[in-house]
């Protein structure tokens, strides 16, 4: 049973050529870049981050569809580009342009020691809910956001549920004829 | 107050005993216990004030912000912080908004979510990628095909296959149908909250006629689990052109029903129209989508604009508005049915043959009929049910025009049979952000009309 079916890793299609080709030139801020699925990811460090994100609000991204985070506690040797020290937690932001119709995605890794980041705020409001879920749920603070409280766990919860260290509760199967503890 | 009491605990504790360790401290300074509700004036900080009041919100160019222009400023004393809900029938589940009114005029507002959350991002990682579909199909209750579109769309990108022609047309036959039942509630929540009960009874009639072809092709009115990665679960039945046609014919009448009671009504058009404002600017900079974001007079479908499915060869329209108030959203909507109905009938045409789900054995269970021949193929069948199937690593972000707005799958695959994250951008969790921005100003009268033209859905919210 150690083996499942095993899907062959396939080449980029050819949407990822046609991207790398005409769209990614573009968005060369000199940043690392890298393509996944056919889809264009800039990694820039955290320093420069906002200054990144200000800039493709400037080229047309007028609008912030997603910011959510992930956990790569278990995962601290995955593919990233040359010169990106993998970290603890990334942020992923998705961005969108309405008038060029494209989508653009930036990753930016968050050490554990100190899980901070600057907010989006300033540039995209919109961001507000997202980064309060990302807090919430990871634990990665956002600098300059004017509310980062708790959005969808209580307020006095602790522990944040969605880092990969926090253990799901499991409520034990019970069966009608069997005895009870009591 | 609460903050304060808290604080006083703490420091109380640690006088008593050792001082905590770091690890303590570490855990202590990343559990903020800030509260999540609408704090009075004098105790919200100045950025948090600003956010609230609309200040922060890129205006239009040209305009200048000048504090002296708002008419509904006035001073603390004089305004009174209230609840509105998580039990008020107007707020479709369990959202709850601290409104700050001054007198009946509504100066802040802040929605309060969380209390459907049930952790389904944290479930979806112990899921495997053919179980995954019966959790997101849960998320947004009203649309759950949506759901499963866009989670089966990026496994199949992480996994580099397709799913067959006739599968992303079955799929698209079911999406536009989900767009119409979904719609339909929201025509009636939105009638009985504007104090119109006919139209309840009118949207759950022609909702009830959708949801029972839905019955006859996945088996369940709701939370269907129909659309997989790979393609379908099952092909239509046998005489679903007539079922589909009945649909068809029947409802642009009655959507003229609609126009009657609705649309052209005087008292309905008072209570919607100028009520909820919110520009094209302020929609896409609080990340708005769907109805919204076109109600404002942004043209943007990415059913159109970013075409997925099969839907670049079938012709339709996209409704905007122009000035953005519930009466545009509301207008957005209805168009949008009558674009529903048009999409359905060409699939109705061009439905093509073939099979309804991937070839691909890796990814599809073998048929019921090789399943008595063939040890094999049981063996494959029985190991795709309990274990799945391995994904290649890599991340990817999906998204759909839900009718709701864009819904996205941001996925992240190790190599394993489960998803390693599972991120919903839900539609209705980002569009509510618009919602202080609307009431800005408005009477608390309004604050129902403008709600229900959001239209959120609490499961998608707090997932």
């Amino acid at each position: 049973m150690a083996d499942g079916p095993v899907v062959p890793v396939d080449e980029p299609s050819e949407d990822a050529d046609a991207e790398r080709a005409s769209g990614g030139a573009d968005l060369d801020y000199g940043v690392p870049m890298s393509f996944s699925a056919g889809q264009l990811v800039l990694h820039p460090d955290r320093s420069g981050y906002v200054r990144l994100v200000e800039r493709l609000a400037g080229d047309g991204f007028e609008t912030c569809a997603d910011l959510c985070a992930v956990d790569y506690v278990l995962l601290p040797s995955r593919a990233l580009p040359e010169g990106i020290v993998a970290e603890r937690f990334e942020v992923v932001v998705n961005l969108l342009s309405i008038s060029r119709a494209r989508r653009v995605r930036v990753r930016v890794q968050v050490p554990d020691a100190d899980p901070t980041l600057d907010s989006l705020f300033g540039l995209y409001p919109g961001t507000e809910a997202m980064e309060r879920e990302a807090f919430d749920m990871f634990g990665v603070r956002f600098r300059g956001h004017p509310d980062l409280t708790r959005i969808l766990m209580p307020e006095d919860w602790e522990g944040h549920p969605l880092r990969k260290d926090y253990s799901t509760g499991r409520i034990p199967v019970r069966f009608k004829e069997a005895p009870g503890e009591r | 107050m609460r903050r304060v009491r808290r604080r006083d605990a703490g420091s109380e504790r640690r006088g008593k005993e050792s001082l905590p360790s770091s690890h303590e401290r570490a855990l202590m300074s990343v559990t903020s216990e800030l509260s999540q509700e609408l704090a009075p004036r004098g105790s919200t900080a100045p950025s948090e004030l600003l956010r609230e009041q609309g200040a922060v919100l890129r205006l239009p160019e040209g305009t200048v912000l000048d504090r002296a222009d708002w008419s509904v400023e006035s001073a603390e004393d004089e305004t009174m912080i209230i609840n509105m809900g998580p039990q008020h029938p107007s707020t479709h589940g369990v959202l709850r908004l601290m409104l700050e009114l001054d007198g009946e005029t509504v100066l802040r507002t802040k929605p309060v979510v969380g209390y459907l959350h049930t952790g389904m991002e944290k479930t979806g990682e112990e899921l495997t990628y053919v179980q995954g579909a019966t959790n997101v199909t849960r998320m947004d209750y009203l649309s759950p095909l949506h759901n499963e579109l866009v989670f089966s769309m990026a496994t199949e990108k992480l996994l580099g296959i397709e799913a067959p022609e006739r599968a992303v047309w079955i799929r698209m036959l079911m999406c536009e149908l989900n767009r119409l039942s979904s719609h339909c509630m929201w025509m009636a929540t939105n009638g009985m909250d504007l104090g119109s009960t006919s139209m309840m009874i009118y949207g759950f009639r022609e909702r009830e006629m959708i949801l029972a072809f839905f019955e006859k092709v996945t088996g369940l009115r709701m939370n269907h689990n129909y659309i997989r990665p790979g393609g379908v679960a099952a092909d239509l039945p046998d005489g679903w052109e007539d079922d589909v046609s009945v649909i068809v014919d029947t409802l642009p009448g009655r959507f003229h029903e609609y126009d009657e009671l609705l649309t052209g009504q005087p008292i309905f058009r008072e209570r919607v129209e100028g009520v909820g404002v919110i520009s094209a600017e302020q929609a896409l900079a609080l990340s708005a989508t769907g109805p919204i974001l076109r109600g404002s007079g942004v043209d943007w479908d990415l059913r159109r604009s970013m075409p997925y499915l099969a839907y670049d060869q079938v012709d339709f329209d996209v409704a905007v508005g122009s000035y953005g108030d519930a009466f545009d959203r509301y207008a957005v909507r209805v168009l949008e049915m009558h674009e529903s109905v048009r999409i359905v009938g060409q699939i109705l045409e061009k439905m093509p043959a073939g099979d309804y789900r991937s070839i691909d054995k890796k990814v599809t269970p073998p048929p019921r009929s090789r399943i008595d021949e063939s040890m094999e193929a049981l063996i494959h069948h029985f190991k795709i049910f309990t274990e799945g199937f391995r994904v290649p690593e890599g991340e990817v972000y999906v998204a759909a025009e839900s009718p709701r707005g864009e819904i996205g799958c941001y996925m992240v695959s190790d190599g394993s049979n489960k998803p390693y994250r599972l991120h919903i951008r839900g539609p209705s969790f980002v569009n509510l952000q618009s919602l202080p921005a609307m009431l800005r100003g408005a009477l608390i009268a309004d604050a129902v009309a403008v709600t229900s033209s959001i239209d959120p859905v609490m499961g998608e919210v707090d997932r």
